[in-house]
């Protein structure tokens, strides 16, 4: 149960993702159904298993100075466009770590000890890692990037974006693999109720397409390796699912207390309603496959929202396209929300366009279920052209679905290797 | 690099500069101290000694760098170890 009665609000949302440079191109992208997986052109990449993946649509060299980008990873650049994108979409004051730009317009968060950070990700900075040690090896130790230990720890994301905004009620970076920035929210939410800030800036991250994820997650046997049709390898739910396809990208929020944002006038977006955890205690990355541990994670999310489960209409799907795992996560949403509920749903999974962010992903599928809920828009799930004998939940393929009106709300899911399991909910704003 | 002017060594250092934290070279003169008038962190004054000693072919010892805290102290330091 939560712990106030505190009512928490979305007031701001930016994305950098494989289906366009900010939020509203990734929207307009992800209900045509577009593809974000595109083939890589690495030298050597024949040699790899998977030569394909959802790469960025905008690299952030495009809206970046390169000396900012000298010093920061990718993963850590794109979480400050899409926060620089949130911040604004806000209508708060434009600034820098010097400050709010002052001829500019917008609102003044006053006391920076109320405003807060959770930016996640799930492998942090990669490139710059293994970049680092190419130049050590090649070059010795003195050549190496003085910059590179700040550049490949996890919290270095929620570190930046900190400092560009002057947060000081605490800056954090929950981690848990492929559910890191759904915990993000959630633990933004708590900061949020339980008193410690106003505001959040809040989100996830993730740029580690590189030749040992391919090779590594490769290994695994997790991946799809449809080389030759890479727009159609995600493919949540249909018969010829081989895996999951790996993106790159970054969605940030800003959560704020309903009566911060009623009191500046903020635009309000969706509620974030609550959050619901549980660990599976299973298996390092195979999911429990009884599903006890989703079902409790997505009741411990409705609890915490004090919600039931007849109000949820929506659910934006863990579904990374791999064959075990998405008809699992179905029985899953059966099990907590019950049969008669489940039949109702509208289920998508936009993995099937945008690839798998990883610790990215809870925070961009939070902003579609926010935008679903909004406009009143399903966004369909791509290549879902022969569905699995075992689906028997309302996917939404082929054109995006409408909901009906009223104060709706919708479940997102994420999952991570070391069974971690997060539900967010959230609820449409009826003013 | 042979015998560098002062204006060779200023010059050469405000490319360097601009290369890796973005100033303008004309903000680059030999009053200027690298933290109080051009706002460069530690970490940034590393990366540029790296790219001077290439540069300029001198050795920049730790102990030293942090000596150099204007741009003429780096003029005078290259000029002497180049003498």
């Amino acid at each position: 149960m939560s712990t106030s009665q505190t009512t928490v609000v979305v007031t701001g949302m930016g994305a950098t993702t494989p289906l366009g440079g900010d939020l509203p191109s990734t929207w307009s992208a992800l209900l045509a159904g577009k593809s974000g997986v595109r083939k890589l052109d690495w030298e050597n990449v024949d040699e790899l298993p998977v030569r394909f993946a959802a790469t960025l649509e905008v690299d952030p060299s495009e809206v970046m100075p390169k000396q900012a980008l000298r010093r920061l990873d990718r993963c850590q650049a794109i979480a400050l466009i899409a926060a620089k994108e949130a911040w604004a979409n806000a209508g708060l004051k434009p600034r820098t770590k010097k400050g709010y730009e002052e001829d500019a317009e917008g609102f003044e968060i006053a006391d920076g000890d109320r405003l807060g950070v959770v930016v996640s990700t799930g492998i942090g900075g990669l490139h710059s890692a293994l970049t680092s040690y190419e130049v050590e090896k090649e070059k010795g130790w003195t050549r190496v990037s003085p910059f590179t230990v700040p550049m490949l720890m996890p919290n270095g994301s929620a570190g930046h974006v900190g400092i560009e905004y002057g947060a000081m009620a605490g800056s954090h970076g929950m981690v848990s693999a492929c559910a890191s920035s759904a915990e993000a929210v959630g633990y933004a939410i708590d900061m949020i109720r339980n008193g410690r800030a106003d505001v959040v800036i809040c989100g996830g991250t993730e740029a580690c397409i590189h030749p040992l994820q391919m090779a590594s997650f490769g290994a695994m046997r997790a991946m799809s390796t449809r080389n030759d049709e890479p727009e159609r390898a995600s493919r949540p739910y249909d018969k010829n699912r081989d895996g999951f396809v790996l993106g790159e990208g970054s969605a940030v929020m800003i959560l704020e207390s309903e009566e911060h944002a009623r009191a500046r006038g903020a635009t309000i977006h969706g509620i974030a309603a609550g959050c619901g955890y549980s660990g599976d205690a299973y298996d390092i990355v195979l999911p429990d496959p009884t599903g006890t541990g989703q079902a409790k994670a997505m009741r411990r999310a409705l609890d915490n929202a004090r919600l039931k489960p007849e109000d949820i209409v929506h659910v934006n799907a863990h579904a990374t396209s791999t064959p075990a795992g998405d008809v699992a996560e179905l029985a899953s949403i059966k099990a907590a929300l019950g049969p008669e509920v489940s039949s109702k749903l509208l289920v998508t999974g936009t993995k099937s366009m945008t690839g798998h962010l990883l610790g990215g992903a809870g925070a961009l599928e939070s902003v579609f279920t926010i935008l679903a809920l909004r406009e009143g828009l399903v966004p369909p799930t791509a290549n879902l052209e022969d569905i699995d004998d075992e689906v028997d939940l309302d996917i939404v393929h082929g054109e995006p679905r409408p909901l009906p009106d009223g104060p709706l709300a919708a479940l997102n899911n994420s999952f991570g290797f070391g069974g971690h399991n997060v539900s967010v909910v959230f609820q449409r704003w009826v003013d | 690099m042979a015998q560098a002017t002062e204006q060779q060594i200023l010059d050469g250092l405000a490319e360097i500069i601009d290369e890796i934290v973005g100033i303008d070279k004309d903000e680059v003169t030999p009053e200027k101290n690298f933290i109080d008038d051009l706002d460069i962190d530690s970490l940034s004054m590393v990366e540029i000694a790296v790219a001077a000693q290439d540069k300029f072919g001198v050795e920049i010892p730790d102990d030293e760098l942090r000596n150099l805290k204007t741009v003429k102290d780096v003029i005078n330091f290259v000029q002497n170890l180049q003498a």
